[in-house]
């Protein structure tokens, strides 16, 4: 018989193609061509830096290593506006779905080191109280512990909550402050613009600046999802795609 | 009757002669094409008007001007910048108190058609009516009965933000009369279907010279007899008539049809508005439509005169803003636009040398290019495009300057160098 003689042979040659590209990351098959994704992606190293690992003293967040869901997402919200930044949203401003959930899943395969986290003068007193925000929240403000969503070590939920260390203190403010006036929007419910609202200006200064003081764990990544028991319902956790 | 008192009143008899005929031009309704000469039929198999009306509306790219990013389709709010000012395109859906929800398909056709609201104030032609007019009526009730289909959205027009005097809406009553009529499509019997078919998708619902063709100072088209392209949305739009502006003619049909379905070609690519146009409008059309478009696009006839003038290659020793440029270029761009300009084959990187966009008399595009990067189009036929990093955060107008000097005068190219303020004028307004 045909099939019993070559059927072991196709099998090792497909499992040898398997294994190489699961060796290579970033190549993957649109409309059944195979294609590289780090060149396609070059564009982006020019403000997030290079393969997407950007400092902590710039205001450009790092992209690199966060799970893709959440990456995806992002690319989406920047080119349909429920996000806005002129020149981020004019780069993604006419791709394809397909085309940014692989340029998601690029960045979320990398693993970089991460630099030493920026040394900021912020006192003690505002450090503690952004720690405790993060750990315990504020049950009379009805505010969640960032924990409770974002992983105990801090670094993300596969597949759509990102990690919060590594970022800028800049950037991060600047987050809430988008979520509160409608500049960033994520799905419906939006947990996080609920959450920005019910924070004073004092609890987002020292949220951002605890956040961005934090070393961010060698090898950090996402910790296996999804998030069990969100203590308030997020749109993107319910139809995480 | 003394002297003066006569030439007084000529000149009043004169004025108000003048008064009246721009009047009449700029008021008055051409009577509606009755549909004698037929136009080519667009999506004729489509037989429900709805879905017709949409592929119509697709074809001539509706929803890009009159949606705003993050907004629902069709509500309006998108700025639109001209050297007039910037227009809010207006909310277009069937809301009655909002919207267009209680005109009637003759108040649109005579919108599509004449530029006229239904109260008859004249529109603004940065709605391209100029070029919708050749449009016809059963056409026009496609796209309007396809606009009634869409969910009304409550949303209240935002007014244009207009210098002095292009605010005034009643001076376009002159504007009319000097520069509209509204017009039907003529069917050139000494051209085939397919010829003709091309013609009414381009000069119709394609309206692509309302961006290709040079405008005068009053914004009105002026490039009939001397093809030049247009400057659009801080953009500069090259003639479809020079072959070295966008012209053609000269690349073969499958070429023409790539760029237009799939955004890039053998020859270039698109970028800017050009991107959105592919994007939003040309890669959903059928391929007969495609195809007739590249035939009557190759069939324009062609000149010259878009490059810039070559001036005399300079020895450029101790020139130090050419070395800097030099220098910056190998640093910066070489790696993917090859150390010679060449480009790349694999992945396709454009060559620089050579290159129409970069040698054009207006530097705009690739100013635009260097400041804020971008991709092709995302489309079937290249789903995964290349792209080009932005650099308005990393080098100085100075740097980009140089270094497009050096590029438009190296390798071959002989075009004049760039002046950082010309650079510095394209870091403000919308991008596009
Ligand atoms: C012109 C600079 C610039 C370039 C180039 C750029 N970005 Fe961004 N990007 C930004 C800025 C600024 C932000 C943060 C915007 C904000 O404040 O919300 C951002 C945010 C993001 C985010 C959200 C990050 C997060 O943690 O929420 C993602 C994902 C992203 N960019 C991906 C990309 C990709 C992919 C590319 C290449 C196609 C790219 N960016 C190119 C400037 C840029
Ligand atoms: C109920 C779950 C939940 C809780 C609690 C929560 N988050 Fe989030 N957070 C999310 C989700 C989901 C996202 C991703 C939103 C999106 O898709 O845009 C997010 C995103 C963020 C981001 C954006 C990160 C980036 O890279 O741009 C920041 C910053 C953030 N959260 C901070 C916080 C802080 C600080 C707290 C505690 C005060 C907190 N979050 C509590 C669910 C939560
Ligand atoms: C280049 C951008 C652009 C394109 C393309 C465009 N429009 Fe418009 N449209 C405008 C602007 C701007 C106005 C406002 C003109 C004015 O105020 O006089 C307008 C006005 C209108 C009006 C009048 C609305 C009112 O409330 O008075 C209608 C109807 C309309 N457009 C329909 C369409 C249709 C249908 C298409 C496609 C066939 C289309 N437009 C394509 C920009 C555009
Ligand atoms: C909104 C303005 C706009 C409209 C409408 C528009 N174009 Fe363009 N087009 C441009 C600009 C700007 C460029 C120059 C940038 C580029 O090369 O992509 C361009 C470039 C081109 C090129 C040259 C591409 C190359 O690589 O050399 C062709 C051909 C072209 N357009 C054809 C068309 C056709 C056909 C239509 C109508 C269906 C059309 N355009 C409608 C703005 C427009
Ligand atoms: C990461 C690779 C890369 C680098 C680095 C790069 N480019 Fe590009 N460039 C591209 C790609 C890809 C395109 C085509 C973009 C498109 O199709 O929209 C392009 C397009 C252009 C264009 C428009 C050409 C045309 O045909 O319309 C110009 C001009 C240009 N680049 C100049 C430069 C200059 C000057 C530099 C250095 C400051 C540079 N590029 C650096 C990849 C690159």
């Amino acid at each position: 018989m045909i099939t019993s003689t070559t059927s072991p042979r196709i099998g090792r040659a497909l499992a040898t193609a398997l294994a190489a590209l699961a060796l290579w990351p970033c190549a993957v098959s649109i409309a059944g061509e195979v294609v590289d994704f780090e060149p396609r992606v070059r564009p982006c190293y020019a403000c997030h830096g290079d393969q997407g690992r950007a400092t902590p003293d710039g205001y450009y967040p790092r992209i690199a290593g966060k799970p893709a869901g959440y990456l995806f997402e992002q690319l989406l919200h920047f080119r349909d506006g429920r996000r806005v930044h002129d020149e981020m949203s004019y780069l993604v401003d006419r791709q394809r779905d397909d085309t940014l959930r692989r340029m998601a899943e690029h960045f979320a395969a990398l693993d970089l080191p991460h630099p030493p986290p920026a040394v900021l003068n912020t006192d003690a007193t505002t450090l503690e109280h952004g720690a405790r925000l993060v750990r315990e929240g504020d049950a009379a403000r009805e505010l969640p512990a960032c924990t409770a969503c974002h992983g105990e070590s801090m670094t993300g939920i596969e597949p759509a909550v990102p990690g919060l260390l590594g970022l800028p203190q800049d950037y991060l403010a600047a987050q809430f402050g988008a979520w509160r006036e409608g500049a960033r929007r994520a799905r419906e419910p939006d947990c996080m613009a609920q959450i920005a609202r019910r924070l004073e200006p004092a609890d987002i200064s020292a949220l951002s600046a605890w956040l961005a003081s934090q070393p961010v764990p060698s090898h950090a990544r996402a910790q296996a999802g999804p998030v069990r028991q969100p203590p308030m319902r997020c749109g993107v956790l319910e139809n995480a795609r | 009757m003394s002297r003066p008192l006569r030439w007084l009143l000529g000149a009043v008899v004169l004025a108000a002669a003048v008064i009246a005929l721009i009047a009449w031009r700029g008021l008055r309704v051409d009577a509606p094409h009755d549909g004698a000469t037929p136009v080519p039929r667009i999506a004729a198999d489509i037989s429900d008007p709805v879905a017709r009306g949409a592929y119509l509306a697709r074809a001539a790219n509706c929803r890009g001007c009159h949606s705003a990013r993050g907004d629902e389709p069709y509500a309006g709010g998108r700025q639109i910048p001209t050297p007039f000012g910037t227009f809010r395109s207006p909310n277009i859906t069937p809301d009655p108190e909002t919207g267009i929800g209680k005109w009637s398909d003759t108040d649109f056709w005579h919108a599509l058609h004449d530029g006229r609201g239904p109260d008859g104030a004249p529109l603004y032609p940065v709605f391209p009516y100029t070029h919708y007019t050749r449009v016809d009526r059963q056409d026009s009730d496609a796209l309007f009965a396809y606009l009634r289909s869409l969910p009304p959205v409550d949303r209240k027009n935002r007014p244009h933000q207009l210098k002095f005097p292009y605010d005034q809406r009643w001076l376009l009553v002159a504007w009319r009369a000097l520069f509209f009529r509204a017009g039907t499509f003529e069917v050139q019997a000494d051209r085939d279907a397919n010829w003709n078919r091309g013609a009414y998708l381009t000069q119709g619902l394609g309206h692509c010279g309302a961006c290709h063709e040079a405008r005068n100072a009053l914004g009105a088209i002026v490039s009939d007899e001397d093809p030049a392209g247009g400057v659009v949305l801080d953009w500069y739009a090259p003639s479809l008539r020079a072959s070295d502006g966008a012209g053609v003619a000269h690349w073969s049909h499958e070429q023409v049809v790539a760029l237009l379905r799939d955004g890039v070609s053998a020859h270039g690519s698109t970028m800017g508005p050009m991107a959105e146009v592919v994007y939003e409008s040309l890669q959903h059309l059928h391929a007969e439509d495609l195809s007739a478009m590249a035939a009557y696009l190759r069939a324009l006839p062609q000149s010259e005169g878009e490059s810039a003038p070559r001036v005399a290659s300079a020895a450029h020793e101790g020139d130090k803003a050419w070395e800097r440029g030099a220098s910056n270029y190998a640093k910066h761009c070489a790696d993917c636009h090859g150390d010679r300009g060449e480009g790349k084959e694999d992945p396709g990187y454009p060559a620089l040398a050579g290159n129409r966009a970069v040698t054009m008399r207006s530097p705009v595009n690739p100013i635009r290019a260097v400041l804020y990067g971008g991709y092709a189009p995302g489309t079937a036929g290249n789903p995964a495009p290349l792209g080009m990093p932005p650099y308005h955060a990393t080098l100085s107008d100075q740097e980009i300057a140089e270094i497009l000097g050096y590029v438009r005068g190296s390798w071959g190219n002989a075009a004049r160098p760039i002046a950082s303020f010309e650079v510095t004028r394209q870091r403000t307004g919308p991008l596009w």
